[in-house]
């Protein structure tokens, strides 16, 4: 039965075959092997802690082992603190834990902390066969496998008999006595130090290695491991004779049939890579092969000793590539996105070729297809793709002087694969996908119109007719937009178009589309999910050969989801209006004391410091607007998107510096601080004394929920009218988008749609930064009611402070036009420079406005779908028809309306 | 060869130097068990919680006679805070208030071709029950719990002696769990830990024994610690008694990312329960069968002991019902039988004794899936 290979887990499993060869066990979470661990921990700094064990993992450590043994921490909290800690991290977690320790409570409390099967590392002979079985019993209920060390009652075996001898018991009372799997256990037969200076110890590696090709024949189901760097011992503080050591000894140990090992995985060289002189000197020493071989090794050991840990790896050529054929070098400058040499390589070939157009069509064209080729199978990311449609735009651009020559000789025209006129609908402004959209079908040989934001449908329409385009592609952000895009597809119906029509943006869906958009117009009609779907999606559309099975299959999926949607049940139902009210959220108004505000009425901010704002950003919002998925900073060191994210990240952080030095963008922003209280689910804000007051109006949750769970509504917030108290209530506008439009520009004719994507990125960014500060100062200088207050950024992202921002247009509060009100209020646009579309979109499109709260149990919420019977109320309240109410809530009916 | 597998196998054969090395509490019933998963493919129950929400039961419907006054009339305690809460919702209590409620549903499993019927018990430990604060019935609620089923099975064997049928004692997820952080913004913190979970299962488990369970099942698993911990919590109690009973397990894989909420795959998932030797590791719950079949693919490959799956009737719509039929569920479940991949199925939420009746149906020709081990040494 040599198929018995052992089965560990973490998140992942890992199944130990001769395949494997060697088991990889990270050392550096190890507060009795790595000082600088140590230190982390015993300072209570677990976050970098953290950062240790996913280097192990990123550097290839394939368990993770973990000690806590040092006499002045409390091991067993420190064991279950850290292993809870990367239980919570999916790039270590996903590897099986060691839980090493010399104590048994520390690994019994190690033990209770892991889902996956780890390994306990170790128990022995040492105290007798009592203690022993009984804690070899526990393992296997807990299911882990376990290391055995060579030690018994009379102590550590250093000779191969001992070894043998005291392996062959313990294995004989694991499997015999307890019924531990052979391939759970792991013999750990003592690595001891070799070079030491002292005669008895220059055989230590041998007998390991003897012992070890031994163990393996007696007990082929069960493993051979050690602490490597134990070996080395003698040369500490000379890491590159260390690694030089460990690698030997290593070679020859794995021949002998050790095939785990603790290792600081990353730093083990290559055998082969080895200087020959060093590795024979090595040798000597781990096989015993002369007397003298200590001296000899140390001879030399100074000449490789260096200051600091570096690779290694010398420095490689990174112009190496310029010597490659030019069509390569063009390969290489796309997939790499380097446009430093693009023109005069460009001009290379097009002096070679017949005509221009073969230019493009070849080299750069087949460049391309390597990009797509790699994008499409998940090894290049969205900004790599972006950075390398620069590259070939700016040798298009280059080119097209001679194409516009050519075509005046002889009508030549090249033709691309299809041409799509794109828009962000009417009334929105958001344009950032829709561009990285472009861009990519861009590279896809796609003639792209883009007509910009805030287009109506008429326009696109015409636009589409004019250029005789082969399909539309309509993008948005805002809900609202969802409306305007089921307007454009009945528009094209109504036109008698034929195109395919394609929807995208954040707040589109499948279903939307299947629902709402798809049924308005009989030709194709396609949601797309984002840019990297878009090319798949417009190529099948383009070419005669998938056209038809493509459509068919769309359609089906659609009529499907119609299907289901139509035979939905009744589902969870809304509950009434009335007892939604009746559960509405109690604010204990009698023992609450609505806290004034310092300075009430209206603050502007001009000029705002975008330095000050920087250390406000939220960058993962960044990272997923370029398809990045993960949070930041971890996203940076991610097995899959790592690189990129670095490379996109140190990229933003640069065109920062100079947004900031040079004042690309001006920051502007207002707030307002009012009386006001609640009336049921308006909010009556009084701006003057003596005036009639304003109203906010604001809707209820209507979910049925267990008592003492509320269904809220932002007024729930507001000290009622009845209550007698006076509270208040703020409102914001601000913006970090005003100024962009030259940069824009200038990008623009640079042809360089990263830099132009970057920078609307970087607005959006800085525009919610400004939000979180501004709200900050009013929680602590303009409202005053947290003046105390002190939260790192990661706190504040993670909203821990008293008070809430809700933006009409967002879950809490769903209605778009609540904007006019505020704004109104606000004075916005005078204050704050930021105009309101007919959509209800703010441009410049980074800004973002929204209510203060300030009742410390304020919280956020999703109001959810409405029934028919609060619309009917909202729209008496807003002194609407129901239709108009439902147009603009459409996005929440748990109804179909008429 | 054929000794060491049998040692493997602890729950096959007499065993000389296992974990398992207990007798079985019911050695009859574990061998018919054993001989008719040896024959066909076993057909488990569906959702009790589908069945019970037709009955549409108000506050006082939960609470019957003993509850109805306010809190537990047959507990001697203190009156507080805790005797006043809302039991609606309470599934597990209906064995003590309507027993017949639960009764029917197992009968009309049993009748719709069920081998197995699983114990109303999902929530019945101490952990869960404190949301209603009724902690101290969880042995009653397992021991009855256990009682009702094995009522079911035995008068449906009546009917027909020639074919056995089980009562599996259920062990759910509870309402926490073990690997994860309720706080994101505390991602080391815990609201359970191993200890506390060990003993709420041995508890269960101690009920659920009392009340003549054929087989344990821990079921839902979305945190394999949790699990772990009523793994360890079962061979406490089967040490208190000197004898086991065969162990089932079944996890859920939580949505299409194909992980456990806690974040492993089915293979690791398996690896990290193998030790406890069950009869059985399958998958059950949070997705349609099409959904689960990769997984339960996986677990086909990997496992040496017999596979189950019992998913729901699809994904949940938007309103929180399940919309998959009868016939296309069976049908599904059809390919898998089909494919060698499974040796018992039911279903999860969302499923009716007519869903049963469908699979039960569609399997029934379809040998069951062969040990893996087993043909290796035929082989």
């Amino acid at each position: 039965m040599s198929a018995r290979h052992t089965r560990l887990s973490g998140l992942e499993p890992l199944v130990i075959t001769p395949e494997l060869n060697f088991i990889n066990i990270g050392e550096r979470t190890n507060v009795t092997g790595s000082a600088q661990f140590k230190k982390l921990i015993k300072e209570d700094r677990y976050d970098e802690a953290v950062e240790v064990a996913r280097q192990q993992v990123a550097n290839g450590a394939q368990i993770l082992d973990v000690n806590m043994d040092e006499g002045l921490l409390d091991s067993e909290a420190a064991m279950v603190k850290f292993l809870r800690l990367i239980a919570a991290e999916p790039d270590i977690a996903r590897i099986p834990v060691m839980v090493d320790s010399s104590k048994w409570s520390v690994i019994e409390a190690g033990l209770k902390c892991l889902q996956g099967k780890g390994v306990v590392n170790s128990i022995s002979l040492k105290e007798g066969e009592a203690p022993f079985l009984e804690q070899a019993r526990k393992i296997l209920r807990y299911g882990a496998a376990v290391v055995v060390m060579a030690f018994d009652e009379h102590g550590q075996a250093d000779t191969v008999e001992r070894r043998l001898e005291i392996c062959e018991r313990s294995y004989k009372l694991l499997t015999e006595n307890v019924g531990f799997p052979p391939e759970d256990i792991i013999f750990d037969s003592n690595i001891f130090p070799i070079a030491t200076g002292i005669e008895e110890h220059a055989n230590n590696a041998v007998w390991f290695i003897e012992a070890a090709k031994e163990l393996k024949q007696r007990f082929p189901d069960s493993h051979v491991s050690g602490g490597v760097s134990n070996v080395s011992f003698s040369f500490r503080g000379n890491n590159s004779v260390r690694e030089a050591i460990h690698c030997v000894f290593l070679y020859h140990a794995i021949k002998a049939g050790m095939n785990m090992g603790i290792v600081n995985a990353g730093a083990l060289p290559i055998y082969d890579d080895l200087d020959p002189e060093l590795r024979e000197r090595v040798e000597d020493v781990v096989l015993n092969r002369r007397p003298d071989a200590t001296e000899r090794l140390m001879d030399i050991a100074e000449r490789y000793k260096r200051g600091t840990r570096d690779s290694g790896l010398g420095t490689r050529d990174e112009h190496a590539w310029r010597q490659l054929p030019v069509a390569k070098r063009l390969e290489h400058a796309l997939v790499h996105g380097i446009d430093q040499y693009v023109i005069e390589d460009t001009e290379e070939v097009r002096r070679q070729c017949a005509r221009t157009l073969d230019v493009i069509e070849g080299p750069l064209m087949d460049g391309m297809n390597v990009v797509g080729d790699l994008f499409g199978a998940g090894k290049m990311f969205l900004p790599q793709v972006v950075k390398s449609a620069r590259v070939m735009k700016k040798a298009v651009a280059y080119l097209l002087p001679f194409m516009e020559e050519e075509k005046k000789r002889n009508g030549d025209v090249g033709k691309p694969s299809g041409k799509i006129v794109m828009a962000t609908v009417k009334g929105d402004v958001h344009d950032i996908g829709k561009n990285i959209v472009g861009v990519v079908l861009a590279c896809n040989n796609f003639e792209v119109v883009d007509l910009g934001v805030m287009v109506p449908a008429q326009k696109i329409l015409d636009t589409a007719r004019e250029q005789n385009a082969d399909m539309i592609g309509v993008s948005g952000l805002i809900t609202p937009s969802l409306e305007e895009m089921a307007h454009v597809a009945k528009e094209m119906q109504r036109q008698e178009f034929r195109i395919p029509l394609l929807i995208g943006g954040a707040t589109t869906s499948r279903a939307h589309t299947a629902l709402k958009i798809e049924p308005n117009y009989k030709a194709p009609t396609v949601w797309v999910k984002d840019a990297s779907r878009a090319v798949g999606v417009a190529q099948s559309l383009v070419s005669k050969e998938l056209v038809n099975e493509f459509l068919a299959k769309v359609r089906a999926e659609y009529a499907e989801i119609r299907e289901r949607h139509k035979d939905r049940g009744p589902g969870k139902k809304l509950v009434s209006l009335q007892h939604a009210r009746m559960q509405k959220f109690d604010g204990d108004w009698d023992n609450y004391a609505p806290p004034a505000p310092r300075n009430p009425g209206i603050t502007v901010f001009d000029n705002y410091d975008l330095a000050e704002l920087r250390d406000y950003i939220d960058w993962s919002p960044f990272f997923s607007a370029w398809e990045l998925s993960g949070h930041y900073p971890a996203i940076l060191d991610d097995k899959v998107v790592g690189t990129q994210a670095r490379e996109l990240f140190e990229d933003a952080q640069t065109m920062l510096d100079k947004v900031i030095a040079e004042k690309w963008l001006t920051a502007r922003a207002v707030i307002g601080l009012w009386p006001a209280n609640s009336v049921g689910e308006d909010i009556e804000i009084h701006i003057e004394e003596g005036r009639a007051p304003v109203t906010a109006h604001h809707l209820r949750q209507q979910a049925d929920k267990p008592p003492g769970r509320p269904d809220f509504c932002l007024a729930d917030f507001v000290a009622p009218k009845d209550s007698g108290k006076q509270d208040w209530i703020g409102g914001f506008a601000v913006t970090a988008g005003l100024g962009m439009e030259p940069h824009l520009e200038r990008f623009r004719a640079e042809h360089d749609d990263y830099s132009a994507i970057l920078l609307k990125a970087l607005a959006d960014r800085l525009a919610e930064a400004f939000a979180e500060r501004m709200h900050e100062r009013v929680r602590k200088e303009f409202w005053g009611y947290a003046s105390d207050e002190s939260l790192a950024n990661e706190a504040l992202i993670a909203e821990e402070y008293r008070g809430i921002r809700p933006a009409p247009g967002y879950p809490a509060c769903p209605d778009h036009t609540e904007k006019r009100m505020l704004f109104a209020l606000l004075d916005a646009t005078r204050n704050a420079g930021i105009e309101l579309t007919e959509g209800m979109a703010m441009y410049p499109a980074a800004s973002v406005s929204g209510w203060y709260f300030a009742h410390p149990r304020s919280q956020y919420f999703v109001v959810g779908r409405l029934s028919k019977e609060q619309v009917e109320d909202y729209a008496r309240r807003k002194g609407w028809s129901v239709t108009e109410a439902e147009r603009w809530l459409a996005s929440n009916l748990d109804y179909d309306p008429e | 060869m054929d000794a060491d597998w049998k040692t493997r196998h602890g729950w096959i054969g007499p065993l000389e130097q296992s974990m398992n090395t207990l007798p079985y509490l019911n050695p009859d019933r574990v061998a018919k068990l054993e001989q008719a998963l040896s024959q066909r493919i076993l057909v488990l129950d569906g959702a009790m919680g589908t069945m019970l929400q037709a009955h549409a039961l108000n506050e006082s419907g939960y609470r019957g006679e003993r509850f109805g006054a306010g809190c537990d009339s047959y507990h001697d305690h203190e009156h507080g805070e805790h005797c006043a809460r809302d039991l609606r919702g309470n599934n597990d209590l209906l064995s003590l208030t309507q027993p017949h409620l639960i009764r029917d549903v197992h009968l009309a499993y049993l009748r719709a071709g069920a081998d197995l019927v699983e114990t109303n018990t999902f929530n019945s430990t101490s952990i869960s029950q404190a949301d209603y604060g009724l902690q101290h019935l969880v042995r009653e609620l397992n021991r009855e719990g256990a009682k009702l089923a094995r009522a079911a099975c035995d008068e449906i064997e009546k009917e027909n002696p020639d074919r056995p049928r089980f009562a599996i004692g259920v062990l759910g997820p509870t309402s926490r769990t073990a690997s994860l952080s309720p706080d994101v913004n505390n991602p080391g913190f815990r609201n359970v830990d191993f200890d506390e979970l060990e003993s709420a299962y041995a508890e269960a488990a101690r009920g659920l024994i009392d009340g003549g369970s054929d087989v344990l099942m821990v079921e839902t698993i979305f945190d394999t610690l949790n699990a772990k911990a009523a793994l360890f919590g079962i061979a406490t109690v089967f040490d208190e008694i000197g004898a086991r009973l065969p162990i089932m397990i079944s996890g859920t894989i939580t949505d299409r990312s194909g992980r456990t909420l806690s974040g492993q795959t089915a293979e690791a998932f398996w690896y990290s329960v193998a030790h406890a030797q069950p009869l059985s590791v399958g998958l059950n719950c949070a997705l349609g069968a099409k959904d689960l079949r990769e997984h339960v693919e996986t677990l086909a490959r990997v496992a040496d002991c017999y596979v189950s799956a019992h998913p729901n009737a699809g994904l949940p719509n938007a309103f929180g019902g399940y919309d998959e039929t009868p016939d296309e569920m069976a049908k599904t479940l059809a390919e898998f039988a089909r494919d060698g991949l499974l040796n018992l199925v039911g279903g999860c939420c969302g499923t009716t004794p007519a869903h049963i009746a469908a699979i039960a149906q569609a399997v029934r020709d379809v040998p069951p899936r062969a040990l893996p081990q087993a043909e290796r040494i035929a082989a």
